[in-house]
């Protein structure tokens, strides 16, 4: 990979370079390091100290209890609930926002005219208020009063409970979840595709190959790694998935019967309404295990070297 | 040189000068509070006063958004900063005395006697090891609002009095479209709004179930009698029809469902009279809240915000604090609150107040408040929760209401036993 | 490619698309704008239009409270961040993934890692730091925790993967210095997505809640989200008040979209150029 420089100098300067090289990248990363050392990672440690501590935010007692609040997430059956409803959402939204974001940028990328409208058009649901949005959407979805009823109604299917059915629920939330960021991931796919030089299509289209061709001979390969960033960002914050939640369910958060708690929604409530920071902590503690083991193995999994 | 003599001799003679400094404010204290618009300009007003009668004493008055007010109190403490004097809602008291945030108040200057004369019973709940901790401007109780103008279009003569009365009424309100969608409730229905409260001290209380022991130790209400009122309150939703969860979203979704002219009725709090009575269009009225039978115990739901003590306000800041709480819950103030933010006095003498018991609004508020109980929370959000899962159990689980209230009293149950066992910890 | 007169069929069919699925997916937002210009009596109707279109909910969010305040410090707050996110995030994503050091791929983890504990867990860090620093109710503390994201950095390194070596190795060849690599030669080249995270970074400080509802004392230093939330409270919420005020604090997010996805565009161009 790196052929230019080294190769052509000798050895002995290579490595002088190599190694004056390896102090300016120590010299670009110091104050960020120290930035995230202070501002995350020490911070991250002080909920791992708790994790293993009785806290409720307003004591200055924090007696030490061992695993205690591991185990009381064990016997918690809305920790459990709350886990594979994060899965779910993990496993709907993350295909469903990659397949439709794609297509659209590709769609996007291929018309000309208005094209700034047709992006910001496809924009917009990132960038509207969450508590507006959410507003938005309850209505759309009321059970009694919501044109989708009306719709289905109308096309002779019964009435559906959506956000009020615990087998509805969750599924509606994720297709909020999707609309939202489908305008995050089509403006990242719009960068990637961007960011392919062109004259690997116009080389490929000399030589006559197919648009179905170009896109798994070229586009799809040198996306790998905007895909890469996609899916292993996308898993990280559905993973965390929060204030979408919070605001769908506002009055019952979580419900109907803990059928859209999410693992984040759970550590909040604990934290924050029931001041409960040790097992907070601890479901952070084990959300962090899981989400680090799943990115490692979407990183090693997912990356290719890009070779043009 | 000669300037830093000065500036010396200046600072010194600043630092010298006690009281004396007539208007120069001396003690500063903060106050917090959630932001509620009357609340915040009544308060603002009120500091004027109180700084014009105590001028060495300045008052910093800090709001913060209602949904995240706890929240914000909450992570001020650790980190060793927030208010002298805070504003907490009653069922949070527990903990923040607990954790040692909260002082006692002072008895010489609230002598236990005197607040037992004054104020109306309610209030003993922040009453905790023979001591009081905070003390209310105002207090809540829930009534009955009512739309007047459907019910005239529905032949319903006069506001309920009992609760088959109430669901009669609620079944000749509620309108339904060819396919059997409500467009308008009978009953505002919405058991994460009021209704969690109308369940634990209205409706089990009456069909005969006390929801918890006298000591508050423990759960009662997973009898019978519990079950049958749970079953009357989930047959408004699954058998007559009469409301639907979430029919308008957001929240206080069941407010907006009345203010819009789609819930004939709905049970709601005394500090909901001013958004009611700015936002909706029909005419309207407010009942006390049915009863079992005829002429039968009454019984309510009472809650209210206190003002405390923080461990923060000491030395001269504690007089002050205490000079500003006692400004607080004066008896004036407790008048102007009434007036400015449309809430209850918690004065035994102002709430006897005949010309406020025959309001028609405040009159069906203030005549609960002598059956009106305050729930001993230990984890609000919890045991709120608790009961807004077993309505949930019932209506979208077919669970039978014996067993959906027995899951619920077992989960609450171990809420009050973790709470009790911390506090006879040494 | 040459002939752009007649219309071919198959972008004619993606336009078709792409109005179809734009219908739907600014749906929720017509009825937000929509709403915002129903009169109270008209909010919870459940009808689209406004039967009488009235800009009271935006004169009242606008003279009855500290809008333009709340305004303007968001404004200060996210532009400054996305300055910082902008610079600091391109400098890093760079190191990352054009410069060869010992522990790079570990840092690249680590950094990665901070991603991973929720915001709602380092809050109360983050409030003890800043009352010990005098901090509390200041820009500054405001902003402080998102001046470097790992978003940021994880996104510019991808993208700094795909410049090509060669580049920066003529680059050298020339003598341009390290810094002068990285800000002359590599980030033009990812124009497009420097473009993305500052749109992203803005939004992103634009719409936060949490964190400065907690670190913000006195009303004069209220961001936009808190300020709004101000609109619900105990005795519900104000939505016709939500939706205006929602409806206002989008027009700086969508100038700020219109201007950069032009980079974009630009970004390709200049590559397509230069490959």
């Amino acid at each position: 990979m790196t052929s230019g420089v080294a190769a052509a100098s000798p050895a002995r300067r290579g490595l002088r370079i190599g190694q004056q090289r390896a102090l300016w990248g120590y010299a670009f990363l110091a104050i960020p390091l120290l930035f995230f050392a202070t501002i995350r990672v020490l911070p991250a440690f002080s909920s791992l100290y708790i994790s293993v501590h009785e806290w409720n935010i307003i004591s200055p007692n924090r007696p030490y209890v061992g695993l205690a609040n591991f185990h009381a997430l064990a016997a918690d059956p809305r920790f459990l609930r709350a886990a594979i409803n994060t899965v779910r959402y993990v496993l709907v939204g993350i295909p469903a926002q990659m397949i439709l974001g794609l297509g659209l940028a590709l769609l996007l990328r291929r018309i000309v005219r208005l094209r700034g409208l047709y992006r910001a058009l496809y924009f917009m649901p990132f960038i509207t208020p969450i508590v507006a949005a959410s507003w938005v959407w309850q209505w759309m979805y009321s059970q009694h009063l919501g044109p989708l009823n009306r719709i289905l109604q109308a096309a002779g299917i019964p009435a559906q409970g959506f956000l009020r059915d615990p087998d509805q629920a969750l599924y509606a939330v994720t297709a909020m979840v999707v609309w939202q960021y489908l305008g995050f991931q089509v403006v990242i796919f719009l960068a990637g595709l961007e960011a392919i030089p062109r004259v690997y299509y116009e080389a490929a289209e000399v030589d006559g190959a197919t648009g179905g061709q170009l896109f798994w001979r070229i586009t799809l390969p040198l996306l790998n790694p905007t895909l890469v960033f996609s899916i292993v960002y996308s898993t990280i914050v559905y993973l965390q998935l929060f204030t979408q939640v919070l605001n769908m369910t506002f009055q019952d958060q979580g419900g109907p019967l803990a059928s859209t708690l999410t693992l984040v929604l759970y550590v909040y409530h604990l934290g924050f309404h029931r001041f409960r920071m040790g097992e907070a902590a601890a479901a952070t503690a084990v959300l962090f295990v899981v989400i680090l083991t799943i990115t490692l193995l979407q990183m090693k999994f997912l990356s290719r070297p890009v070779e043009y | 040189m000669r300037k830093v003599w000065t500036a010396i001799a200046v600072a010194a003679a600043v630092l010298a000068m006690p009281a004396a400094g007539a208007g120069q404010p001396r003690v500063t204290i903060t106050y917090w509070q959630y932001f509620f618009e009357s609340k915040v300009k009544l308060v603002d007003q009120l500091i004027t006063q109180f700084e014009a009668q105590f001028p060495n004493i300045k008052v910093a008055h800090e709001h913060f958004p209602y949904d995240a007010y706890n929240q914000k109190v909450a992570s001020a403490v650790p980190a060793g900063t927030g208010p002298d004097v805070v504003n907490l809602f009653y069922g949070w008291v527990p903990l923040y005395v607990d954790s040692g945030y909260l002082q006692p108040l002072p008895v010489e200057a609230f002598p236990p006697v005197q607040l037992e004369r004054d104020y109306i019973p309610m209030i003993r709940g922040s009453k905790l090891d023979g001591k009081y901790w905070a003390i209310p401007t105002a207090v809540r109780s829930l009534a009955l609002f009512y739309n007047a103008d459907l019910f005239r279009a529905a032949n319903v003569v006069r506001p309920p009095v009992t609760w088959d009365e109430f669901q009669a009424a609620a079944e000749r309100m509620t309108a339904r479209d060819d396919r059997g969608r409500i467009t308008t409730m009978g009953f505002g229905i919405a058991p994460s709004g009021q209704d969690h409260h109308l369940l634990r001290e209205v409706l089990f209380r009456q069909w005969g179930a006390s929801p918890y022991s006298s000591n508050n130790q423990r759960v009662t209400y997973a009898t019978d009698a519990g079950a049958e009122a749970l079953r009357w309150y989930t047959d408004l939703i699954t058998k007559s029809k009469v409301g639907a969860i979430d029919f308008f979203p957001g929240a206080g979704g069941y407010r907006n469902a009345f203010m819009a002219g789609r819930a004939g009725m709905i049970v709601d709090g005394s500090f909901a009279i001013a958004a009611i009575r700015r936002g909706t269009r029909a005419a309207w009225g407010v009942a006390p809240l049915p009863g079992r039978t005829v002429g039968g115990a009454p019984s309510n739901f009472g809650s209210y915000w206190v003002h405390g003590l923080t461990k923060r306000a000491q030395g001269p800041r504690r007089d002050a604090a205490i000079q500003f709480l006692k400004f607080l819950v004066s008896e004036q103030t407790q008048r102007l609150w009434l007036d400015a933010v449309g809430e209850l006095p918690a004065y035994k003498r102002l709430v006897d107040d005949p010309r406020l018991v025959a309001d028609p609004v405040f009159g069906p508020f203030v005549s609960a408040l002598p059956h009106a109980r305050a729930t001993f929370f230990v984890d609000e959000a919890a045991q709120r929760q608790v009961l807004v899962d077993a309505v949930n159990e019932v209506v979208l689980n077919n669970r039978p209401p014996r067993q959906a209230l027995e899951e619920a009293a077992a989960k609450e149950q171990k809420v009050l036993d973790e709470f009790w066992a911390k506090r006879k910890r040494p | 490619m040459g002939a752009r007169a007649r219309i071919d069929p198959r972008t004619a069919a993606g336009y078709l698309i792409l109005t179809a699925g734009g219908l739907v997916v600014a749906f929720p937002f017509l009825w937000m704008v929509a709403s915002s210009l129903k009169p109270l009596a008209e909010i919870f109707d459940v009808r689209f239009l406004p039967v009488e279109p009235t800009l009271e909910n935006y004169t009242e969010v606008l003279t009855r409270t500290q809008f333009p305040r709340w305004f303007a410090n968001s404004l200060i707050i996210a532009a400054i961040t996305t300055a910082s996110v902008a610079f600091f995030d391109s400098l890093v994503g760079y190191a990352l993934a054009k410069l060869r050091f010992p522990g790079r791929d570990l840092i690249f983890v680590l950094i990665l890692a901070t991603l991973m504990i929720p915001t709602e867990m380092l809050v109360i860090p983050w409030y003890i730091m800043s009352s010990a620093n005098g901090w509390i109710n200041t820009y500054w503390g405001i902003m402080f925790p998102g001046l470097i994201t790992a978003f940021g950095i994880f996104l510019i390194r991808q993208f700094m993967s795909g410049v090509p070596d060669e580049l920066l190795d003529a680059g050298r060849m020339d003598g341009v210095g390290e810094f002068g690599l990285f800000w002359r030669i590599a980030l033009p080249q990812i124009k497009p997505a420097v473009a993305a995270l500052c749109i992203f970074t803005f939004l992103g400080n634009w719409n936060a809640f949490l964190w400065p509802m907690i670190v913000i004392q006195t009303p004069n230093m209220r961001t936009l989200p808190v300020g709004l939330a101000l609109f619900s409270g105990e005795a519900g919420s104000s939505w016709n008040l939500i939706m205006a005020g929602s409806a206002l604090a989008i027009i700086p997010v969508l100038i700020v979209f219109v201007v950069l996805q032009r980079q974009i565009i630009e970004g390709i161009v200049l590559t397509g150029l230069r490959s």
